[in-house]
């Protein structure tokens, strides 16, 4: 075990390496620089001042020049200064940083709470009508744009009914805690509907092929309970597809909910890093993917070791 | 119905009604309003963008600005120079080239947020900034242009401009910073972007002297102004302000409904379709007045275009475009058509330049002279048997160019010209489309500009961006004249106003003639605000409202 969690550590740095000069060598591929983007919208900027801006920001340097100095300093800790927001790059990402924790956990566990249990309750209902209508449930909520079940979640308890925020996470000036989980139930609802049709269908179909097993019709046959093979059995299998796609959906979930934060004006990750990318932003963008990529890659390694807690014949080596 | 259902409904009802009552009840000493933008900075002098100046409007008062009327007023200074008040002096540069000597007097009573009086000291300190190559200031052509400053006291001072044009006395873009604060960050001048206190204490009360000063800031979400003590002017109505960001006009929305906005600013707010929609939808408690500005929708034409060279085509073009139809369509008539890029509303603008009224059948005359004849088929080819064929490019996602877009294209089919779309990412379409003159035939976008502004860098033939200046010119479509080069270059210095209204009208009708650009309307902002809410006056250009926000008050 400790050799294994050693060997996916280097990996996931080698990874991250990989990672950080893909993710500059695109955004140097990108049209236009930071300053080219100021010029056409600056009708004032003369040549003089585009040449000595370029200049000064280090964009009239080689990409590869660049990017070794970006590598070097972020080795030594230093992740420099958000070109966008004029803050050191690690106070910019400490508030959108634990605002997306706070969402990305609330809705997955809000929708995990409901479609795992839906999902089994699916499969052990197999093509009868609950199941259908579950089904049912599950591609409508699939199939709803996040955009509009925002707007409608607003419409419906932020304007008709007044009961929560409308957007935001805090009441200005600052609010309590109850103030703040106000403000994320929306949000949560939303991202936590368009999520649960997916996880009810992993479910399910994991589900009903482990019911399907070999293993399943033997443990029947022993004569143990119905409630024993689908708990202690026929579950345990089903869940490492399910947690396969969770551990995957981590890395999502932190940098791509970008639609559920501009419709609720939710300072998260999503919105950084687009805003980031978009602006040429190097240091930013960087820290935020690598971020991103790093809890993809910890949600890998998480799974691999619950894969080993749910099926006793997985074992990390 | 049963119990539990009615129950539930007037629950409901009760609740829907009690809030808005609820919010009404409250006394109005706060205001909240709603941009679609947050900051990236709010240093006043490293890179301008609507939202930092809508805010700092609010907290700081340029020495010059345009007003509501379009006319040059003072703000920080107490009078306007001129050459005819013996505050502005031309003066000989030791080049031989003509200067001008202006003398500012700050308000007397203007102080910065702590206290400390804002000085000439404040003036000299901007100034190095703004001059200083490593300081990261975009528009640093205003202070270079400055040679020299002469102290007269605490608070008057003499700019030495190196340049005597007709704006003159226009320094709008001299934003002064508050040395005691700041000179310190400034000890590292290619730090200082990043160590300004307007970045690293924005809440700051030092750093601003208007009538409210910034008191907290949440990134990406609000910021909260109080009303200033030492503000020397009329005191503000309200005694906060809070500017909330929201990006997309559907949220915007919503939360006004529900309370959560008080108005939506119209400088960067809801866009003028879904201000439409908002005012279809019939909202008795909020006007939404249309302001027609300063921002020029057009079809920049890519002149090196062989067909496009021609002028007759480009005329052709615009003549087979029913300008009005298409704003009444898509704008229900709140925008107004552009004859050229100067708004009407501006004085020098010309009101007999040349029109170009819905006419296909004069449209269809002038390709025909051109050599594009109409074909059975109705396909306008020439000689060579080469299709007539444009391609329309704007920025994918904007909603408001892309239906002009396929206006425009509907209509130039119908005379015969193959019209293909090809539509970018804002960021593609003006980082290199654009920028690289890389746009086969025409390109929609739009100029912000300032009231009477020398078209330069727009049609000027220096200005057409290339490696050799490093793409700062912003003539995309590669427009050459020199009887425009001259214009532009005469009316720059010609302070005579009624000769300068002539060299105007010669211009536009060049313009006019010429066609560089095929001219679509003059964008409108929607402000959204409540009934109740008095005193605020779109300008319709880049002066945001809130620099005469001690005007708003609550009725």
């Amino acid at each position: 075990m400790p050799q294994h969690l050693a060997l996916r550590l280097i990996q996931a740095a080698l990874v991250l390496l990989a990672m950080s000069f893909i993710v500059y060598a695109l955004m140097g591929l990108m049209p236009g620089d930071p300053i080219d983007l100021m010029a056409t919208g600056s009708p004032t900027m003369t040549p003089e001042d585009v040449a000595r801006l370029k200049a000064l920001y280090g964009v009239d340097k080689p990409m590869i020049e660049r990017y070794g100095h970006w590598l070097a300093a972020a080795l030594s800790g230093d992740l420099g200064y958000s070109r966008l927001t004029a803050q050191p790059v690690l106070a910019t990402l400490g508030e959108p940083l634990s605002n997306t924790v706070a969402l990305m956990l609330s809705s997955l566990s809000l929708s995990l709470l409901f479609a795992l249990p839906a999902g089994i309750f699916a499969a052990l209902r197999q093509g009868r009508l609950i199941d259908h209508g579950l089904n049912l449930l599950a591609f409508a909520a699939i199939s709803l744009p996040v955009f509009w079940l925002g707007l409608v979640l607003i419409i419906v308890f932020a304007v008709g009914l007044a009961w929560l925020p409308a957007s935001g996470v805090e009441t200005v000036g600052g609010g309590d805690v109850l103030d703040r989980l106000r403000h994320l139930a929306l949000p949560v609802v939303a991202l936590a509907i368009a999520s649960f049709g997916h996880y009810l269908r992993y479910m399910r179909a994991a589900m009903i092929a482990a019911l399907r097993s070999d293993y399943i019709r033997t443990a029947r046959a022993k004569g143990l309970s119905w409630g024993q093979v689908v708990w202690h059995h026929a579950l345990r299998n089903a869940m490492v597809p399910v947690v396969t796609v969770l551990a995957l959906d981590l890395g999502t979930l932190f940098s791509g909910v970008l639609v559920t934060e501009t419709v609720f004006a939710y300072p998260g990750m999503g919105k950084l890093i687009y805003d980031a990318v978009m602006g040429n932003d190097y240091n930013l963008a960087l820290a935020g993917l690598m971020l991103a990529t790093a809890l993809t890659l910890a949600g890998s390694l998480l799974a691999d070791i619950v894969y080993g807690l749910l099926d006793p014949r997985i074992r990390l080596r | 119905m049963s119990f539990c259902r009615r129950l539930a409904l007037c629950l409901i009802l009760a609740l829907g009604l009690a809030a808005p009552l609820a919010a009404k009840a409250e006394p109005r000493d706060q205001l909240v309003i709603g941009i679609s933008q947050f900051p990236s900075n709010f240093n006043p002098l490293i890179e301008g963008m609507v939202a930092k100046n809508y805010i700092l409007g609010m907290g700081l008062r340029p020495f010059t600005t345009y007003d509501k009327d379009w006319k040059l007023v003072c703000l920080l200074c107490t009078q306007l120079p001129t050459i005819e008040n013996g505050l502005a002096v031309p003066e000989t540069l030791p080049n031989g080239k003509k200067g001008v000597a202006l003398t500012y007097t700050i308000q007397p009573q203007a102080k910065w947020g702590d206290g400390t009086p804002v000085t000439t000291e404040d003036v000299i300190f901007t100034w190095e900034v703004g001059k200083h190559p490593q300081s990261g200031i975009s528009n640093a052509e205003l202070f270079r242009r400055i040679r020299a400053i002469d102290v007269k006291d605490a608070k008057t001072f003499t700019l030495h401009v190196t340049k005597l044009t007709f704006d003159y006395n226009a320094i709008n873009d001299f934003q002064i910073l508050p040395a005691h604060l700041e000179r310190k960050a400034f000890a590292d001048p290619a730090g200082y972007k990043t160590h300004s206190l307007f970045e690293t204490d924005t809440t700051n009360p030092g750093l601003y002297y208007g009538p409210y000063r910034v008191t907290q800031v949440a990134r990406g979400q609000y910021v909260v102004l109080e009303a200033n003590p030492t503000w020397w002017g009329k005191p503000p109505a309200f005694k906060r302000i809070v500017v909330k960001a929201i990006e997309a006009s559907p949220a915007l929305e919503a939360n006004l409904l529900s309370g959560g906005l008080d108005m939506i600013a119209g400088e960067l707010g809801m866009t003028v379709d879904a201000a439409l929609a908002f005012e279809r939808r019939k909202r008795p408690e909020w006007d939404v007045i249309y302001k027609p500005g300063l921002v020029y929708d057009h079809f920049t034409v890519n002149v090196e275009n062989p067909a496009l060279a021609d002028k007759r085509v480009r005329q052709a073009l615009l003549y087979g475009l029913d300008r009005d139809s298409m704003v009444r369509q898509i704008f229900e008539g709140k925008q107004a058509v552009a004859d050229t890029m100067v708004n009407p509303l501006d004085w020098c603008a010309d009101p007999n330049v040349r029109k170009y009224p819905f006419d296909t059948a004069h449209a269809g005359q002038l390709l025909d002279a051109a050599g594009w004849p109409a074909g059975p088929d109705g396909a306008r080819r020439n000689t060579k048997g080469e299709r007539l064929s444009l391609e329309l490019m704007t920025t994918a996602g904007n909603r408001n160019r892309e239906v002009m877009e396929l206006y425009a294209q509907q209509a130039w089919k119908r005379l015969g010209i193959d019209v293909t779309l090809r539509n970018q990412p804002a960021r593609t379409f003006f980082g290199e489309t654009v920028l690289h003159h890389n746009f086969p035939s025409l390109a929609l976008f739009a100029w912000v500009s300032a009231p009477e502004n020398v078209p330069r860098t727009t049609l000027h033939s220096d200005m057409v961006p290339s490696p050799a200046n490093n793409f700062a010119g912003q003539n995309a479509g590669g427009y050459r004249s020199p009887e425009m080069d001259k214009l532009i270059d005469a009316i720059e210095i010609e302070l005579d106003r009624d000769k300068r209204r002539v060299l105007w009208s010669q211009l536009q009708a060049l313009y006019a003639e010429d066609l560089p650009d095929l001219p679509l309307t003059f964008r409108s902002d929607p402000y959204v605000l409540p009934k109740w809410l008095k005193g605020v006056e779109p300008t319709g250009h880049q002066a945001p409202t809130t620099l005469w926000v001690e005007n708003w008050r609550a009725e």
